[in-house]
């Protein structure tokens, strides 16, 4: 039973969030911070199976989210909301509660099919040349969305919010919180099962020696295949969650720095590591909103001393170089991230006796 | 009916011929040895063998099935396991894993059961546990399980290797070069790895090798090409003394 003693805590953590959010314990700046948490624990994790995993290189993570953050949205709009261009909702609207992860699922089958585009040139092209397809296939999604008028093209997509108050209308608890703690608790789980067994190592297999793993009889374009559409699909899920937690899409939010940020989360916590993912999300996202207070707090105090003029102020705008400096840094003086194809059960061999790691 | 029956095959790359005309018929049970001088084409046989070529011209036969046009995995999925002359374990994971792996044509499970870890999932992985436990120990590699391959000593990397292809289950195992590298303690102790795993499993082995010593003790049948030709073949002494042997190998006779 002990080894239950983390899944546990972590539901009781959960709900203890979501009681201190109902109760107003929590204002809606932390939730939305834990929120976006949850996200980039989703995106790192899914990006980890194909850049850490299975040792390719895909720059394009973000096409796949958006494409589950547009499909979703839709879906939810359509059948719950009165549209200026879909018309009268198709469903009652207390029943989102109920279709609410369907279309987020459905989403995320979408993105899963997109990343086809991706899975099949990867059984011939290898490295630079499927980054660059990877890279390619993010601008393609935002290209052809911001050129379908009908959910808004370049101004965005709106309306989610609205799917988001009929469920507050049918029972008032923070229903995004509660969505978005689940979806990073299912993204999380499949992933691990999936590397965890004989089946899913078989990536592992071919990130080390693809000749081998061939030769081994590891049918190496199906677990590609798997592997990119595993990934791609859970990416789209992070993309629904994104979309309904905010209530408004843009295809620009989805472009290379997008993708640029799920790399640096993969990156920052160590290749094939999925507890190294999971921190460095959180980490990641805790160190951009210090830069949120940290960039004025500096811009104050090199003001009071007087070493910056007046005229100049020190905008958010820096986080952008404070972010691929981390980068950098990383780069040179620990690349292989903060845990380095480890578990945290490698590096604390007594959590083993808390969670099973298998 | 031969297990291996290869007829006519040719391989080209661009304007080199690498294999001509190779004929071989291997029967079940036999432990065959091809031999050659670098370059002579014995690698791009047992590549062409294991399916990581398509022959331009010829065909092979295996266990009665043309295997032309089948995948690497399916042609091991048949019952070809294969080594490499230099040895590709996967050497950021364990030697359990190396081992387990392998045994990815007989899953036996699908993605669902992955994921929401159906009995059928708990069912075959300990099965796949049990197999790779049984193989280790029978292999005396039970010590090692747990190290990665990257950190053993060359002759033990080369046993894990031969383990991993054992774990495929195999009816005909290519050794392609088992002794490279290897010192002489090492290549004693191969030799009789190699015997009693054709002894035990009661397989076909195939192997090249340059180290005569091993060749002429564990092969009753050997094969000699030169330039992708065949050159000659017969039993061990056959070739030892066979004129167009020393000539490949020594350049001329009366050196």
């Amino acid at each position: 039973m002990q080894k239950y003693t983390f899944n546990a805590l972590l539901a009781v953590g959960a709900l203890v969030l979501v009681l201190m959010a109902h109760t107003g314990h929590m204002d809606l700046y932390i939730q939305s911070v834990l929120m976006l948490m949850g996200m980039n624990i989703i995106l790192a994790t899914s990006l980890n199976l194909v850049n850490g995993y299975m040792g390719e290189f895909s720059c394009g993570h973000a096409g796949f989210m958006c494409v589950g953050a547009y499909v979703s949205s839709v879906i939810t709009v359509i059948l719950f909301t009165k549209d200026r261009v879909f018309g009268p909702p198709l469903l009652d609207p207390s029943l989102a509660i109920w279709f609410f992860p369907v279309a987020v699922l459905v989403g995320g089958v979408a993105a899963a099919l997109v990343g086809l585009v991706v899975a099949l040139p990867s059984f011939k092209t290898r490295g630079d040349y499927l980054a660059i397809i990877t890279l390619a296939v993010n601008y393609m999604v935002i290209s052809a969305i911001e050129n379908i008028d009908v959910i808004g093209g370049p101004r965005g997509f709106s309306g989610m919010k609205r799917v988001i108050n009929s469920m507050h209308d049918v029972a008032d608890i923070p229903w995004m919180l509660v969505w978005v703690l689940l979806g990073t608790a299912f993204s999380v789980w499949i992933l691990r099962r999936f590397v965890a067994s004989t089946y899913g190592k078989g990536i592992i297999a071919i990130c080390q020696d693809e000749v081998a793993a061939e030769i081994m009889s590891v049918n190496t374009n199906k677990m590609k295949l798997i592997a990119f559409m595993l990934s791609s699909g859970v990416a789209g899920i992070a993309g629904g969650l994104f979309a309904h937690a905010y209530g408004y899409v843009n295809p620009q939010s989805f472009n290379i720095l997008k993708s640029t940020e799920c790399m640096v989360m993969v990156y920052l916590g160590g290749m094939g590591s999925m507890s190294g993912a999971v921190l460095a999300a959180v980490l990641f996202t805790m160190l951009i909103e210090a830069l949120r207070f940290g960039i004025p707090a500096l811009d104050g105090v090199m003001h009071t001393i007087g070493l910056l003029p007046d005229s100049y102020e020190i905008s958010q705008v820096w986080k952008w170089v404070i972010i691929p400096l981390v980068l950098i840094l990383l780069m040179q003086f620990r690349p292989e991230g903060i845990l380095g194809n480890k578990e945290l059960s490698d590096v604390f061999p007594r959590l083993r006796r808390f969670y099973s790691f298998k | 009916m031969a297990l291996l029956e290869i007829q006519g095959l040719t391989q080209k790359f661009g304007g080199l011929q690498a294999v001509s005309d190779f004929n071989i018929s291997i029967e079940k049970g036999s432990l065959v040895g091809l031999i050659g001088p670098n370059g002579a084409g014995k690698t791009t046989i047992f590549n062409l063998t294991s399916g990581f070529y398509q022959p331009t011209e010829g065909t092979i036969t295996f266990d009665g099935r043309d295997t032309r046009g089948m995948k690497p995995h399916k042609v091991t999925a048949l019952g070809v396991a294969r080594t490499f002359q230099n040895i590709r374990l996967w050497h950021d994971m364990s030697v359990l894993d190396n081992i387990r792996i392998a045994q990815h044509y007989r899953m036996g499970y699908s993605l669902w059961d992955c994921f929401a870890r159906t009995r059928n999932h708990a069912l075959r992985e300990a099965e796949i546990d049990r197999i790779a436990l049984e193989l280790l120990d029978a292999m005396d590699l039970r010590a090692y399980a747990d190290e990665r391959p990257r950190n053993l000593p060359y002759g033990l990397q080369r046993r894990v290797e031969i383990a991993r292809a054992m774990s495929i289950q195999p009816k005909l195992l290519l050794l392609d070069e088992p002794a490279a590298g290897l010192n002489s303690a090492d290549v004693e102790g191969l030799i009789r790895l190699v015997q009693w795993i054709h002894r035990e499993f009661d397989i076909t082995i195939w192997m090249i090798e340059h180290q005569m010593k091993v060749v002429m003790t564990l092969c009753s049948e050997i094969k000699v090409i030169d330039f992708g030709a065949t050159i000659a073949e017969g039993g061990p002494e056959d070739i030892q003394t066979n004129p167009k042997v020393i000539k490949a190998y020594l350049g001329d006779e009366n050196i």
